[in-house]
């Protein structure tokens, strides 16, 4: 039961073939057992579920159904829950019950879905590889040295084990991606604006943008049309109408011109490129026209990203101040001692390097060579994307350079660690919608396909996943229990 | 990156560098600035800023009550609030 | 030797019902962070969403001033921490504010005066900090965190603590009319702050400037300006420099003194806000408002000129305040009513009363249409005006009706000829002597008579029909 998808589970609910208690005790059972190893969950939340999941079933037995009756779900622990701990992965929020629910957590709720935990995840979704969490490191599931990718390392790690079906995650420079890629599964950030961000811990706010895990298209597919659409509470959500991504991913595929930015070519491993090499091939014989295309400036991407991201979190993450909630430090002598004490001891290294350099950023005399620098390249990076969409249907290329790297191997080294969004954040700073699916294996570690779209197509992307998951069987690969 | 200008930065952002930090941090944020001057290379005399990924226009809200009094929930775990007041060390203007 | 040179940023609360960027409500005097909800705290997770109202007001008052309307304007944060500032930011204007340029008169010494608007943007107000509640502690209350403002800048173009004062004056009385503040000062609605810099005489080189915060009173502004010029020019005189700095006026002491907290260099890091979109203003709003502007200041003082031809200082008074304008303009609406009398009435009685218990025109006990009637019956002599104060004075104290009174007391006067006329004959019946003297010459026996008729009409008699009356029979 637990290596079925959101889509068989949702039909085996419906015809009360299990029940949702019954799945959500299987799920929280499995997490007992085998997250103490890989701790992608900061908060269980067994009480909580197993009320929702009986009167789930209750209403089940009465005949109402709901979009998602009764699945078992993981919320990345950034997305505020009332009554449930939202931690952000940090000491600074150890203790903080939100009063209100995310508008993705609200909508999830009311699709019928039963939350069974909140994963672990780096600080204010501050790392790429899960390292940074006050919480400690998450481990991959296929290889317990290594990573498993951050931000959304739990949300990520706890799918790939197959300790939940599905679970949420944000993404501002390759968080749902880079570790959907390095864990072996799907993961899905959509468009910017198309799902609402009220509630969502910021980062970095024009770049952030919610999604989800799951183990097939298909159930990307689901849960996305769940969580999209305008929200009155988030000003920058979009009015485009919602398709019902699902029905759209599942019609017969279309041809589709598909371009690759030989920048992303460049350089890379030769293994992945060979995995990579093999999946244009099995596309193109099905499908698929190919073009090369040049995305000139996305190297600058993560220079742009940089200081873009710290810039905006170095005032999101003002508010932190230890008066109204949150940590505060004891025993000081006046306010300012209350504010560097309260936010030194709670914020960790990377949360503060990226304050400091985003402060530094905005500073005057600074603001003209670093802030609008990069909000001029990311101009120019979003207008390269747009003239390729003038061309081809989707962009396609590896998610990230190599596959997971070992726990501690990066830590000291920032730029190493930014370095692995290389092909990530591009398409955040654009604010565009790109999908990671697994593409193969190297050293028994997976590699994640990235597939990049237009604003607002993410059917076509959703399709193109279907597609290939129709002609491959990467993403049915689970890593090995012991 | 001067360490004069890391403690004007650390200032304005609230944070407290111990002084035998203040190298490491030196060196790392340099290390971000040269990562980050690769952008320099690239003439951007005649690009507008993007602050917004989509070219949108602010929703405006209607001018209505909608939030009612939840003090005590939003103070319930403060433990430095008395009366409904938020408390702070003393400040002297 | 010095010429002051003074700027004024005006800081007016914008009287919409829930806050500029959260649906909670702006009331004044709740308990404390009541008022407060999530957004307004900066809780994590929570966003922005613009007041629709907020923006309407402010292009109202940029429309009134003759400014330039962005169609493009865009929030920004201001960063700096201050625990009455929740979020460690606040939104506010920076490039490319709402309302742009614009200016107003100002009449100074009967000279007009125009003063220069730079700009007037949009902001969140912060909450306040109680210093004086505990002995160790600042007290935090939010409940204002999030009430909308606009922020107007002029130019550095007063020359005076008069003119300065005059400028607020105009502003205040401006965003009343636009009925966009309810401009109390006492509550903080509407304060400012004062840039003051000395200037060589004949020199066009600024001085260095202090800048006074959060006045909140016009006697304030006037005395802390002219404290401040007299401070700069000691400074001056004895050849030293004036220091670029914050300064608080104490009005218990009647002194500027330095703000040791805003003393440490600020840099506000000014960037867009990410969560808020550029505001669009279409063309089809900035005419509806036009089209439901209220007649402002300016024009109803030209117009009071022409159609009432009332001097200066009635108009000033009349239409400084809006209420008291329209006040004035019900009571004569429909009547022939003198103008100047009705101002009159209104500047001398109803002020008086008005003052003395420091009430708004919304509150007067005496409604427009009783006014009007107690005034109709002292045009037509229903009534004397000496009458007309007292039962004025009845009318405020005790509600009652002016006509009520006038019947009911028999204040009526007496102005049927018949009656008169009887009384008259019966007078000159009974004091023939004195008829005869009159008849001779001796003119000043008619107030004799007059006083005569008065005694008879216990005072009632209408006195310029009693004259007319006596006149004429007296000849014979």
């Amino acid at each position: 039961m637990h290596n079925k998808t959101v889509s068989e589970l949702k039909k085996a609910i419906e015809k009360k073939e299990v029940s949702s208690l019954e799945l959500t005790s299987l799920f929280i059972n499995r997490i007992k057992n085998m997250d103490p190893e890989l701790n992608s969950f900061i908060t269980l939340t067994e009480e909580h579920a197993i009320d929702k999941a009986k009167i789930i079933d209750k209403e089940i037995s009465k005949g109402i159904l709901r979009p998602l009756s009764g699945i078992p779900l993981a919320q990345k622990d950034i997305f505020c829950t009332k009554d449930i701990k939202t931690t952000c992965g940090s000491k600074m929020l150890d203790n903080f019950i939100s009063p209100y629910d995310a508008t993705v957590v609200e909508k999830l709720n009311d699709a019928g879905m039963v939350i069974v935990g909140k994963t672990n995840m780096d600080e204010f979704a501050m790392g790429s590889s899960n390292e940074t969490s006050f919480f400690g490191d998450v481990k991959n599931p296929w290889d317990k040295d290594y990573v498993p990718g951050g931000s959304s390392g739990g949300s990520a790690a706890s799918v790939s084990a197959r300790l939940i079906p599905c679970s949420t995650g944000t993404d501002t420079g390759g968080s749902i991606r880079q570790p959907a890629s390095l864990t072996g599964i799907c993961g899905i950030k959509p468009t910017y604006g198309r799902v609402s961000r009220f509630g969502m811990i910021a980062f970095a706010s024009s770049l952030d943008q919610a999604g989800v895990f799951t183990r097939t298209a298909e159930d990307s597919a689901i849960l996305l049309t769940h969580i999209s659409g305008f929200d009155p509470k988030d000003s920058t959500s979009s009015k485009n109408p919602v398709p019902d991504y699902a029905a759209d991913c599942t019609k017969k595929f279309k041809s589709l011109i598909i371009g690759i930015p030989s920048e992303f070519l460049d350089g890379l491993d030769d293994k992945v490129r060979e995995v990579f090499d093999e999946n244009i091939r099995i596309l193109e014989k099905n499908g698929c026209k190919f073009k090369k295309i040049s995305l000139k400036s996305s190297k600058l991407g993560v220079s742009a990203y940089q200081v873009v991201a710290p810039a905006e979190c170095s005032s999101n993450l003002s508010r932190y101040d230890g008066v109204r909630f949150g940590y505060r430090a004891k025993n000081v002598k006046n306010i300012e001692e209350l504010y560097k004490k309260s936010r030194s001891e709670a914020f960790g290294p990377e949360v503060k390097r990226r304050i400091l350099i985003g402060t530094y950023a905005l500073s005057a005399g600074y603001y003209d060579a670093y802030y609008l620098k990069a909000q001029k390249i990311r101009k120019i990076i979003s207008n390269e994307f747009e003239d390729a969409f003038k061309e081809v249907d989707l962009i396609l290329g590896p998610t990230t350079p190599d596959t997971a790297f070992k726990l501690g191997e990066k830590t000291n080294d920032p730029i190493a660690m930014y370095l692995s969004d290389v092909f990530t954040v591009s398409t955040n700073l654009a604010g565009l919608p790109a999908m990671s699916i697994p593409m193969g294996f190297k050293n028994n570690l997976p590699l994640g396909l990235q597939i990049i779209g237009n604003h607002f197509d993410e059917s076509k992307i959703l399709s193109l996943a279907h597609h290939y998951q129709n002609l491959t069987d990467w993403h049915t690969k689970s890593p090995q229990e012991n | 990156m001067d360490k004069k200008t890391i403690i004007k930065i650390a200032n304005l952002a609230k944070l407290e560098i111990k002084d035998d930090k203040l190298n490491d941090i030196a060196s790392s944020l340099e290390k971000i600035l040269n990562l980050v001057d690769e952008m320099n290379g690239v003439n951007t005399d005649d690009v507008t800023p993007m602050s917004h990924p989509l070219n949108l226009k602010q929703e405006l809200r209607k001018d209505e009550v909608k939030e009612a009094n939840q003090r005590d929930l939003f103070q319930k775990d403060n433990e430095n609030t008395d009366n409904g007041y938020y408390k702070v060390p003393k400040i002297i203007d | 030797m010095w010429d002051p040179v003074i700027g004024l940023e005006i800081h007016v609360q914008l009287n919409t019902k829930s806050k500029i960027f959260s649906p909670a409500s702006t009331d004044f005097g709740s308990d404390q962070n009541t008022q407060a909800c999530a957004i307004d705290l900066g809780m994590p997770g929570v966003l922005p969403v613009l007041n629709e109202e907020a923006v309407k007001m402010a292009i109202k008052f940029g429309l009134a001033i003759g400014a330039n309307i962005s169609d493009n304007s865009i929030f920004a944060r201001k960063n700096y921490f201050y625990p009455d500032l929740p979020k460690g930011y606040q939104i506010s204007q920076y490039e490319i504010p709402i309302v742009e340029g614009g200016s107003i008169n100002i009449i100074i010494d009967g000279q007009t005066k125009t003063i220069n608007i730079t700009r007037a943007h949009l902001e969140e107000d912060a909450g306040k900090s109680i210093h004086d509640l505990y002995p160790n502690e600042t007290a935090i209350d939010l409940n204002r965190a999030g009430t909308p403002l606009i922020e107007i800048v002029s130019e550095p173009e007063m020359k005076s603590a008069a003119e300065a004062v005059q400028y607020l004056k105009n502003i205040h009385s401006l965003v009343r009319y636009l009925g966009i503040s309810d401009g109390n000062m006492q509550e903080g609605s509407f304060r400012c702050d004062a840039n003051i810099s000395l200037m060589k005489k004949g020199s066009e080189v600024l001085g260095t400037r202090a800048e006074i915060k959060n006045i909140n009173s016009f006697k304030f502004v006037e005395n802390a300006i002219n404290h401040e010029i007299q401070r700069q020019s000691d400074i001056l005189d004895n050849g030293d420099n004036v220091k670029q700095e914050t300064r608080l006026y104490d009005p218990s002491k009647d002194e500027t003194r330095s703000m040791r907290s805003k003393e440490e260099a600020n840099d506000y890091r000014y960037f867009p806000d990410p969560d808020l979109l550029p505001v669009s203003i279409t063309s089809k709003l900035i005419e509806d408002i036009k089209s439901n502007m209220p007649e402002l200041p300016s024009t109803k003082k030209d117009r009071f000129k022409a159609q009432y031809k009332l001097n200066d200082y009635d108009i000033d008074i009349l239409t400084n305040n809006r209420e008291l304008s329209e006040y004035f303009e019900k009571t004569i609406e429909g009547t022939d009513l003198n103008a100047k009398t009705t101002a009159n009435w209104i500047i001398t009685e109803v002020l008086a009363l008005a003052n003395k218990k420091n009430i708004g025109v919304s509150e007067y006990p005496v409604s427009y249409k009783n006014l009007k009637n107690l005034l109709s019956n002292v045009q037509s002599e229903v009534i004397s005006s000496k009458q007309a104060k007292d039962v004025f004075e009845r009318m405020w104290n005790n509600g009652e009706d002016a006509q009520y009174i006038i019947e009911n007391e028999g204040m009526k006067q007496i102005s049927d000829t018949d009656e008169l006329n009887k009384i008259v004959d019966n007078i000159i019946k009974n004091n023939y002597k004195s008829v005869e003297e009159y008849q001779n010459g001796k003119d000043k026996l008619l107030g004799f008579f007059v006083g005569q008729v008065m005694k008879e009409t216990k005072g009632k008699g209408n006195p310029k029909l009693i004259n007319e009356i006596l006149k004429v029979k007296l000849k014979k």
